[in-house]
């Protein structure tokens, strides 16, 4: 199986690349002969794609290209839909450990007015290495204690926030306060933080975060009367005025709960506050499948390629969650909760294959119900005529490493593929 | 004369063990090439045949492998899994400290390791001194009762060394911890060099201490023997060839610095462990003879590991230096085989050559390569089956065999879960109902606070 996806490498790319490409700001081209991965019902074999202005003007079999419009010979390659990363920290972090390039945690237990996008760097150096493997879109998720501001959904290319943004509050995150800390994986724990302590204080700490949690939002339900109102007097409360689309159930509420008690309490949280919600990290999830079938909650899982949390778990408890999930209904995608191993997204999704997520679904996870968990399926997920061109075009299943993306779309445009890494291996291969 | 006959049961119980003929599988030997609808015969631990017409001996055990596949034990050049204690991080020199003092075989990591294919890996004391602890070799035997039962018979010893930013981080006074901790030399990559030089010239004047006693009481002089001094006699083994060094490094100049390093003190560096900027100086390691093992793609965690490319193995590998690839992680030592597979997406490496990083090369850079690390006759019938090509994101494993045995079982494991589920309750209703027994009387005054 390995052996076909390293034949198909070398000889389709130099055709691809002898071929005239669209100049940089021209987004309307015809690309031709490649197997077209849809996303939306079955490949197409053969198939063409023709983008005009940036969105996908027609995908079929005997697409002729109007005049004028160039066309990209694609013959022997598969194109899918650019892959969505949905929790991770890029343009946030640049370097793990130096604090000074880090934007993903403040101060504070209750932060909604927070915005991701507005700090994302867009000359960060992990854009260009992420989405050289085919990630076009990313959550950049704020972090922290409580309610640590509004994820946004950037698109990986442009020149400048406001250009690379999809959607500017894509969800309101919230850790849910656990008993004795969040075990999550990668953040940070709850309110309590996870520093020892006897079950008794524990529990004495997550009984007020609790009380401080349900008394925000009965603030925010109060503020919002008062707006509506008009009360004389009424003054502008930045985070209380953020809080007003997530209790009014415009903005999910996402919530990063990991292990099966946080997850039923943030259910029972949703179906208090009757608001919508998606859930994050959720490990557990598959142990509360049919509560989050029937209410429609869907679930951002964290890497599948993780320990088990506890000692005594099966070894493969991890990489069990999203077949579970499938199997019962629940709606997934998966998250890199990083920046530098966002490019191994599809790995996450693959590595639940072989241990029963048909291959399929795992794919359609990083594409179509990503885009549908965010709101943005009119615009990204598959490829479908009216939707945005973020498409690639690799030498095999992008869900198998050895896989070359060969060129990439964002918004109909050619992005260039060469990154920091490329261009060090070219620097130092021609080292004498 | 007691070890002499444990050893002779233990072989003796080893020849009594029916062959076992794993057959129909696609073998992957990793150093003879790939052999569709292969067998392999187990006798006495060891590989007994490798081909295509391998006959069933008498009583043996067939396995039957259709559709799947099979390749070499993987050996992780770096991990501290079955440590209990990784860091000596006090001094700047801890070279009298060994992890295999601290082996804690029950650790469950060992378990997921093996669920992972990994049946050898390299326990490596922690990257705070410039020089470390004393490292051991294992197999990943579930089940062994101590620590010493886990060890690769035979393997060399090793050592650690640490370059750039972990070494140098005590060189500024820390307020967290158990204690506060004033601030330890070095405190720049010039101090790590001169930590380094300055052990080494201490050991060779050891050294010569020594050799001129010995020399004395050959010729029957009155001579006193010197102290014995823990922290130098593995750096006079390290001198002597007798040690592995493993260095932790990253940045191109303090890996050319510890190459020179060795050269002047006359000894070699087994292995650059992380070696991230490697790619930058391949020739230059090349040329002194020290493997390489590092991350398939782990980046910007670190300022020194900024200028880290996932195309560090393949361009090292290209430009003539031994590479493997490692985990320094229990979860990442869980699926080497598909980081091997990265280093075809990111230099072109072979299938082969893929999987090499994980097998043969390690074996080799850890001088265990006569025993393990490739499916050849003769060697420890270390194996892995999967039910997919391993270089595959979909495959996992069902079956590893260590010295011939089965270590891990996949069916075995899902079958045993509902009995483990029972006794996991059982154990808890038990403890549950001595709590309450033993709770004191309402009134009966408060439990003192922990």
């Amino acid at each position: 199986m390995i052996g076909t996806v390293t034949v198909r490498f070398a000889i389709p790319f130099l055709i691809l690349t002898a071929q005239v490409l669209p100049a940089a700001d021209d987004n309307s081209f015809l690309l031709r002969g490649a197997t077209i991965h849809t996303m939306a019902g079955s490949d197409i074999q053969n198939g063409s794609i023709l983008v005009r202005n940036g969105k996908i003007a027609g995908v079929g079999q005997n697409l002729a290209a109007p005049e004028g419009v160039k066309i990209i010979e694609a013959a022997g390659m598969q194109v899918y839909p650019g892959m969505i990363d949905s929790a991770s920290t890029i343009g946030l972090t640049e370097i793990g450990a130096v604090r000074e390039t880090s934007d993903v945690m403040e101060i504070g237990k209750f932060n909604p007015q927070l915005r991701a996008s507005i700090a994302v760097n867009p000359d960060s150096e992990h854009i260009p290495v992420t989405r050289a493997n085919g990630v076009t879109s990313v959550i950049a998720l704020p972090d922290g204690m409580g309610i640590s501001g509004q994820a946004s959904l950037i698109s990986l290319n442009g020149w400048t926030t406001e250009e690379m943004e999809v959607k500017r509050s894509a969800a309101m995150h919230l850790h849910m306060p656990t008993i004795g800390g969040s075990p999550g994986r990668g953040f940070g724990g709850g309110f309590g933080g996870g520093g020892r302590t006897s079950y008794d204080e524990a529990k004495k700490t997550f009984d007020k975060d609790m009380v401080e949690l349900n008394g925000f939002f009965e603030e925010a339900h109060r503020y919002a009367q008062a707006k509506a109102a008009k009360l004389p007097g009424f003054q502008t409360n930045l985070k209380l005025e953020a809080m007003l689309p997530v209790i009014d159930g415009t903005t999910p509420l996402l919530i990063t709960a990991v292990r099966e008690r946080a997850i039923r309490d943030a259910i029972a949280f949703a179906d208090k506050q009757k608001i919508k919600v998606i859930l994050c990290q959720a490990i557990d999830a598959d142990k509360v499948a049919s509560e989050l079938k029937s209410r429609n909650i869907p679930v951002i899982l964290g890497p599948t390629l993780s320990l088990p949390s506890e000692e005594d778990d099966p070894y493969d408890r991890p990489f069990n969650t999203p077949a579970n999930l499938y199997k019962a209904g629940v709606k997934f995608s998966f998250g890199s909760f990083s920046n530098e191993f966002s490019r191994n997204l599809p790995y996450q999704a693959a590595a639940a294959v072989g241990f029963g997520l048909p291959k399929d679904e795992a794919m359609k996870a990083i594409t179509i119900n990503a885009a549908q968990i965010w709101g943005v399926a009119n615009q990204l997920g598959t490829i479908e005529e009216g939707k945005s061109a973020d498409f690639m075009v690799t030498t095999g299943d992008p869900l198998e490493e050895p896989t070359q993306v060969r060129q990439l779309f964002i918004r109909g445009k050619v992005v260039d593929l060469e990154n920091k890494h490329h261009q060090l291996y070219e620097r130092y291969k021609a080292r004498p | 004369m007691k070890l002499l006959a444990a050893v002779v049961i233990c072989s003796a119980a080893a020849f009594a063990a029916p062959p076992i003929l794993i057959q129909n599988a696609t073998v992957l030997t990793v150093t003879k090439g790939t052999i569709k609808n292969g067998s392999v015969l187990i006798r006495d631990g060891k590989i007994a045949a490798v081909g295509t017409d391998i006959k069933t001996p008498a009583g043996a055990t067939v396995i039957d492998a259709a559709g799947k596949f099979i390749m070499p034990g993987i050996i992780d050049c770096h991990s501290h899994i079955i440590a209990e204690a990784i860091n000596e991080g006090s001094v700047s020199v801890s070279s009298m400290v060994g992890i295999g003092d601290v082996l804690n075989p029950e650790d469950v990591a060992i378990y997921r390791a093996l669920a992972g294919g990994v049946t050898t890996a390299n326990i490596l004391h922690g990257s705070a001194n410039s020089i470390g602890g004393k490292c051991v070799v294992v197999k990943t035997r579930w089940g062994a009762k101590t620590g010493d039962e886990l060890l690769f018979e035979g393997a060399m010893p090793g050592i650690k060394f640490a370059l750039g930013e972990n070494p140098k981080r005590r060189g500024s006074a820390q307020s967290f911890g158990p204690v506060a901790a004033a601030a330890r030399y070095p405190a720049t990559r010039m101090g790590v060099e001169d930590v380094i030089r300055q052990a080494f010239t201490d050991a060779k004047a050891y050294k010569v201490t020594w050799a001129s006693y010995e020399a004395k009481k050959a010729k029957g002089e009155v001579a006193i023997p010197p102290a014995r001094d823990l922290k130098l006699e593995p750096l006079v083994e390290v001198l002597e060839g007798k040690r592995l060094v493993h260095a932790h490094c990253y940045r191109q100049d303090e890996i050319l610095m510890l190459l020179r390093v060795a050269d002047d003190y006359g000894f070699k560096i087994r292995t650059l462990q992380h070696v991230l900027e490697g790619y930058k100086v391949a020739k230059e390691i090349a040329a002194h003879g020290a493997g390489a093992s590092t991350f398939s793609d782990w980046w910007a965690y670190k300022v020194e590991a900024y200028d880290a490319i996932p195309y560090n193995a393949a361009l090292m590998m290209r430009k003539g230096v031994l590479v493997s690839l490692n985990s320094d992680d229990a979860e990442l030592m869980r699926h080497l085989n598909t980081e091997a597979a990265k280093t075809m997406k990111y230099g072109d490496l072979t299938e082969d050559e893929a999987l090499s990083t994980i097998t043969i090369n390690p074996a080799k850079q850890l001088m265990i390569d006569k025993r393990v690390g490739s499916i050849e006759v003769g060697k420890d019938a270390d194996l892995v089956i999967y039910d997919a090509h391993p270089l595959s994101t979909m495959a996992k494993v069902e079956k590893v065999f260590i010295d011939g045995k089965v270590n891990f079982d996949r069916d075995t494991d899902i079958n045993s879960r509902p009995e483990h589920e029972k006794e996991k309750k059982g154990l808890i209703t038990k403890a549950a109902e001595e709590q309450k027994k033993n709770a004191p009387a309402p009134g009966a005054g408060r439990r003192p606070s922990l």
